[in-house]
């Protein structure tokens, strides 16, 4: 069987992700759930889930020491992030009073500005458009509606990173890839087939 | 092309079944929560709202029970509302599953718990429900299901509840609620235009029309129905082509 490892350091999503995993895996491919590096190390694939404030989640990873164990699997390991576990991948964030983050991926995250027709947390259903093909998109049409709910959205250095983008006032990145990493803002766990198609994708990918 | 307007049924759960309604007067049980909620899963609804109706607070757990088995099986965000009143709570139900809590009375005793709870889990799962009924000026917060009064503003509780840390209003007109006569517009107008964050219109469809008016006039960015869904009388799907046909972006 392939092991495929969900970090737990206490995001809430974490249940809806095991969940969706669960539904989504392929015959070969068994869910788990774990706060252990040794775990995170001899995994198949890694998801990294997150919701809430970027702070907390930064503090949390650096009290259960498992930084250094993401890191390594970042190198070589199939790697979803996912909301909170895609802001946490670049450099700083505005949120929190300006938070230092992994900086695996040059860039930073910024807050969506609210306005009269803008309202911030941006919640819901929106389109991504897919900017490359990647084979986590696979059967998935570009222009899909997935779930969204975030107040900062990232801003890689690296244009060339964007796989799929959203509109929300501005422009933003949906989800960045680079070589075995695939990190995406919406929830896929919560966006129906689509989601659990983009999980089943991940499943079964092989960078 | 952008954010869609979201619909979203709303489910009164009393003892783990999904029963017809907290304001009805003969509430008759309508099935299992996960059932019906798959059903109006695959009819497109873009959320699923659950109001804990149960009275006694040894059946609790139960609605613990009901969200676990809901978010194996559907995949969409789940909101959960009904006797929410500590951060324990919040966090038992957000590890079975539920995606928002929303919160009525305890934020009305004790504001400051918006705060707390939004540092804890982000306000991203932080609905606050307001209960508003019309005044001589304006529209006053209410508890208890409409019964006790508040004398607070309505407008300015949910500006504050934002301020505090609260990532969505979901807003009922005690006045309309149960009357089939369709939203308080004006309500929803003064709220929506208030706050920074999304607004959810609650309390009075009758028609696929109110609907689109909660949306159009109202300013809501989602809108919350239970009997016209509940009874048969119309799907989810024919809720969002009415939405479609007038404009409106939705999700199909």
């Amino acid at each position: 069987m392939k092991r495929v490892v969900l970090l737990d350091y206490g995001s809430s999503n974490l249940r809806s992700v095991a969940k969706a995993l669960q539904a989504a895996a392929p015959a070969d491919t068994s869910v788990h759930i774990s706060a252990g590096a040794g775990e995170l190390r001899s995994a198949d694939r890694i998801v990294f889930p997150g919701q809430g404030a970027i702070g907390q989640c930064m503090q949390r990873l650096r009290d259960l020491d498992v930084i250094a164990a993401l890191k390594d699997c970042l190198r070589n390991k199939p790697f979803l992030g996912i909301c909170l576990g895609l802001q946490s991948l670049l450099t700083t964030s505005e949120e929190n009073g300006g938070t230092h983050c992994l900086d695996v991926i040059p860039g930073d995250v910024r807050r969506f500005v609210p306005g009269p027709q803008l309202k911030v947390p941006h919640m819901g259903w929106n389109q991504v458009i897919q900017r490359r093909p990647h084979p986590l998109w696979e059967r998935i049409p570009s222009g899909e509606r997935f779930y969204f709910v975030h107040s900062y959205y990232v801003v890689p250095r690296e244009q060339a990173l964007v796989s799929g983008s959203s509109d929300y006032g501005v422009e933003f990145a949906a989800a960045l890839a680079r070589d075995n990493l695939f990190a995406v803002q919406f929830h896929p766990e919560k966006s129906q087939r689509a989601g659990l198609s983009l999980l089943n994708n991940f499943m079964r990918w092989r960078p | 092309m952008g954010l869609a307007k979201r619909i979203i049924p709303c489910l009164d759960v009393d003892r783990g079944r999904v029963v017809k309604g907290v304001r009805f007067v003969d509430i008759v049980d309508a099935g299992d929560p996960a059932e019906v909620a798959r059903r109006y899963d695959t009819q497109g609804a873009d959320e699923i709202a659950f109001l804990d109706i149960t009275a006694s607070s040894d059946q609790r757990n139960t609605m613990v029970e009901v969200v676990e088995a809901v978010a194996s099986q559907v995949f969409i965000p789940l909101t959960v509302g009904g006797g929410i009143r500590a951060l324990e709570d919040v966090r038992r139900l957000l590890l079975a599953g539920a995606d928002k809590i929303s919160i009525n009375t305890a934020a009305v005793q004790r504001p400051e718990f918006i705060a707390e709870a939004a540092r804890e889990f982000g306000n991203q799962c932080l609905v606050v429900a307001i209960d508003a009924k019309r005044g001589a000026t304006g529209w006053e917060v209410f508890t208890h299901g409409g019964r006790r009064g508040t004398g607070m503003d309505a407008v300015q509780w949910a500006r504050r509840m934002a301020d505090l840390g609260a990532g969505e209003i979901l807003l009922t007109s005690m006045d309309r609620d149960g009357t089939r006569s369709g939203f308080d517009l004006d309500l929803t107008r003064a709220v929506s235009v208030a706050v920074p964050v999304p607004v959810i219109a609650s309390g009075g469809v009758g028609t696929l029309d109110d609907l689109v008016d909660g949306i159009r006039i109202g300013g809501a960015d989602a809108v919350l129905a239970a009997s016209i869904f509940h009874f048969g009388e119309h799907t989810v799907l024919e809720a969002k082509q009415r939405l479609a046909r007038h404009g409106i972006e939705v999700r199909m």
